[in-house]
Parts: C-alpha cells; sequence; structure tokens
C-alpha cells in the first residue's frame, strides 16, 4: 500500500540521519589515535599541512578571539616554540574566529611567536573532536595523539613541558 | 451531573458509517512529532562556534558582584550551583 511505503520510507531516513550522526562523531583526537590531517592557510594564504611537520614534535592549539583563556595560553606558547623551537619542535595554532579580523586584533594584543593557522570553517577542530575552548594536542614525531589538554590551566603546564622535552629527546 | 433527559445519544456509528477517516499523512505526523521538540531539534552549536554566545550581552548576569552574592546564597541556603551558560569566556572546561 502507498501509506505502508511512506511510512517505511520515513523510518529508513531517520535510521541514515542517526547513523550519520554517529559516523560525524567516531572520529576524533584521542591519545593513541592518528592526529586527524588537516591544511590550513596562515596569515599570508600558504598552505600549511600536518603532514608537512612529521617528524617533529607539534603542539596543536585550537583558539578564539572570544576565548578568555586562550589569551593567557600564547605567552607560555611563545616561550615553548622559543625553547624547543630548535630542537625539532612546533607550536601550531589554529585560530576558529569566523571573522579574521576578531583574530588580528587579538594578535596585535597577545602577539605569537609561532605557526597560526587560520579555520574559519570549522572544519580541523570537527575533525579533531574538540570539547573546548581551547582544546591542545601533543602530537609526537610520528604523527600520534600523546596528550590531550582541554581549556588552559597553569597547574597542567609544567607536566605539559615535562612531556615535550621527552619527546624532543626521543624524536 | 445532571443529564437532560432531552438529548438523545449521538450517533457515532449510525449516522455517518461510509465516511471513512483517511489517515493522516506520514509527512504531517512526521513534522508535528518533530515539532515537538521545539528548538531541541536544531543541533547546539559546537565548542568552537560559541563566540557570540561569549560575549558579555549574552549572559544572564548584568552585574557580576550581583551574581556572586546571588550564586553564594543558592550555594550555601539551597545546595544549588551551575548551569549558568558559558563560564569562563566560551571555555567548555569549568
Amino acid at each position: 500500500m502507498h501509506g505502508t511505503g511512506s511510512w517505511a520510507f520515513v523510518v529508513r531516513a531517520a535510521t541514515v540521519a542517526a547513523l550519520l550522526v554517529l559516523a560525524v562523531r567516531v572520529h576524533a583526537a584521542d591519545v593513541g589515535a592518528p592526529a586527524p590531517a588537516f591544511t590550513l592557510p596562515d596569515a599570508h594564504g600558504a598552505s600549511v599541512s600536518l603532514d608537512a611537520l612529521r617528524g617533529r614534535v607539534v603542539y596543536v592549539d585550537f583558539w578564539a578571539s572570544w576565548c578568555a583563556p586562550c589569551r593567557r595560553s600564547f605567552p607560555w606558547m611563545n616561550e615553548l616554540q622559543r625553547r624547543y623551537g630548535d630542537q625539532g619542535f612546533a607550536v601550531v595554532a589554529i585560530n576558529v574566529d569566523r571573522r579574521r579580523e576578531d583574530a588580528q586584533r587579538f594578535l596585535q594584543q597577545v602577539p605569537a611567536a609561532f605557526t597560526v593557522l587560520y579555520d574559519s570553517a570549522g572544519v580541523a577542530p570537527a575533525a579533531w573532536g574538540v570539547k573546548g575552548m581551547p582544546s591542545s594536542y601533543l602530537v609526537d614525531a610520528r604523527g600520534t595523539v600523546v596528550a590531550v589538554e582541554q581549556g588552559f590551566r597553569d597547574d597542567r603546564k609544567a607536566a605539559l613541558e615535562d612531556r615535550i622535552r621527552a619527546l624532543v629527546a626521543v624524536r | 451531573m445532571r443529564s437532560s433527559p432531552s438529548a438523545e445519544p449521538v450517533a457515532s456509528g449510525a449516522l455517518a458509517p461510509r465516511v471513512r477517516r483517511r489517515s493522516p499523512s506520514p509527512v504531517l505526523v512526521l513534522s508535528l512529532v518533530l515539532s515537538l521538540g521545539g528548538c531541541a531539534g536544531f543541533a547546539p552549536p559546537q565548542p568552537w562556534e560559541k563566540d557570540r554566545l561569549a560575549t558579555p550581552e549574552m549572559q544572564f548576569d548584568a552585574d557580576k558582584l550581583d551574581a556572586k552574592n546571588t550564586q553564594h546564597v543558592y550555594t550555601s541556603k539551597e545546595a544549588a550551583a551551575g548551569g549558568y551558560g558559558v563560564g569562563g569566556g566560551g571555555c567548555g572546561c569549568n
């Protein structure tokens, strides 16, 4: 009957929609998992991909101009880049602001001495499964996520830096 | 309580036995069911999309000191806490 057919269609459509939602949630950057790839533009429009940084220890940070803890994290990330940048370490901060001007205003107030990439569409944070702002991921030289940080807390700085120091040593 | 004696029983089956009710269209039923959820049907903003939610005018409390006092009363007298929008500038970590 016609009526039964439409109901079957509705049920099937609902099932497909539910599965799609689940599928989107499966991929995330968890500890031990390979870091999801990204290729994003920097301030000059040049593309930077995570694959190109393979062989280096990378601290991937997701930030936004409206995120208060991000403001406090930048001086520390500058310090990390300064200390370990020449030992095969890189900070890559991915901005998720919708408007580039907001990010630029932030960077004028809080300068960044590391790689800043722009992802206004939010593709990378979705792929990495970012659950809060800021979120940071420590990726080892083989491209595996070894630490996930949500938020920026002063009492985590020492442990994270120890981790980075250990990773660049065995790189 | 009082039933009027003049009222005849309404002929439910006898008067209109041949008018077969059409079953409502699945699309109509589905849209009605979905509308029950209201705004819950929309996907919530992702953590990286909370830029406007993090602005001061989007907070429940206009006055910080007043809010602190209110929260103190809630916490100490009613053992209640939390549920106050996007704390700490949109950071989903507290």
